[in-house]
């Protein structure tokens, strides 16, 4: 029998290696596609809780939560694009005009 | 026979995750990632709400994956030059390991409880996931649905303003 606990497990693996992906990789769309990675076993957990306590409120949740990542998605892409207009490559290693 | 099928799932999930963080060309790292929310879907399903594997399939395999895939295409971006960063791929190695064995270690020493409901599985299948949820969203949720359009109109502003050219 699948218990909640199994679908946390999983969920926590992929934010695990979302977070790995974040921290290692340089080009600035595969870390985006990593936080899409982590925001979406973050939805798993408010699924597969929503489903053991038998409430709508956590779906709910998970609708919000896309209706951000859409809207990220949007506006991060439109900064990559600004961005690679300026220097020519989208490398995060680059990304560095705010520093002292 | 469900648990085989969820173990199946699972491990096509999280190898595509690993393809994600691994692979040397963005676009196979979004192939990777519309099959780990593919696979997300089928947990869905497997959790008795449908309706959201559809806005799954159909917003995040299809609107949000296409525009990444779009941007790709459109930078005409290859294979990232893979520097010699060690120290820190073992960082963000042990930093990744902290937070998997953090949350293992809660699932494994926790137990899960909270205020339960009323909506059951048989609820579901009789009155209809859709229904259900357009019910709470229009009630309860009413204030939060209406600020999130409020949260797309700044974001298709502000998407047309960081792309032009000259404002």
């Amino acid at each position: 029998m699948i218990s909640v606990y199994h679908y946390m497990t999983v969920s926590a693996i992929l934010f695990a290696m979302g977070t790995y992906g974040v921290l290692t990789r340089r080009n600035a769309i595969v870390i985006f596609m990593c936080i899409e990675l982590m925001l979406n076993s973050v939805n798993l957990t408010f699924i597969a809780l929503s489903n053991h306590l038998q409430s709508m409120d956590g779906q709910i949740f998970v609708f919000f939560v896309m209706t951000v990542a859409a809207a990220e998605a949007a506006v991060g892409l439109a900064l990559m694009i600004a961005f690679y207009r300026n220097r020519e490559s989208i490398d995060v290693d680059n990304i560095n005009l705010m520093k002292l | 026979m469900e648990i085989i099928f969820f173990y199946l799932v699972a491990l096509v999930a999280v190898v595509s995750g690993f393809l994600v963080i691994r692979c040397q060309s963005p676009v196979n790292s979004a192939l990777g990632l519309v099959n780990t929310f593919f696979c997300l879907a089928i947990f869905y399903v497997m959790l008795h709400a449908p309706f959201m594997a559809a806005i799954q399939i159909m917003v995040y395999a299809g609107a949000i994956m296409v525009l990444i895939l779009f941007v790709i295409m459109l930078l005409n971006l290859g294979t990232e030059a893979r520097k010699s960063y060690t120290h820190g791929i073992v960082w963000s190695a042990i930093a990744s390991l902290l937070v998997l064995c953090n949350v293992i270690y809660f699932i494994k020493r926790g137990r899960v409880t909270g205020a339960e409901g009323d909506i059951t599985d048989f609820t579901v299948q009789s009155v209809g996931h859709v229904e259900l949820i357009g019910k709470t969203m229009f009630t309860e949720f009413l204030l939060p649905f209406e600020i999130a359009s409020i949260l797309l109109l700044v974001a298709i502003v502000g998407a047309v303003v960081l792309a032009k050219k000259e404002v």
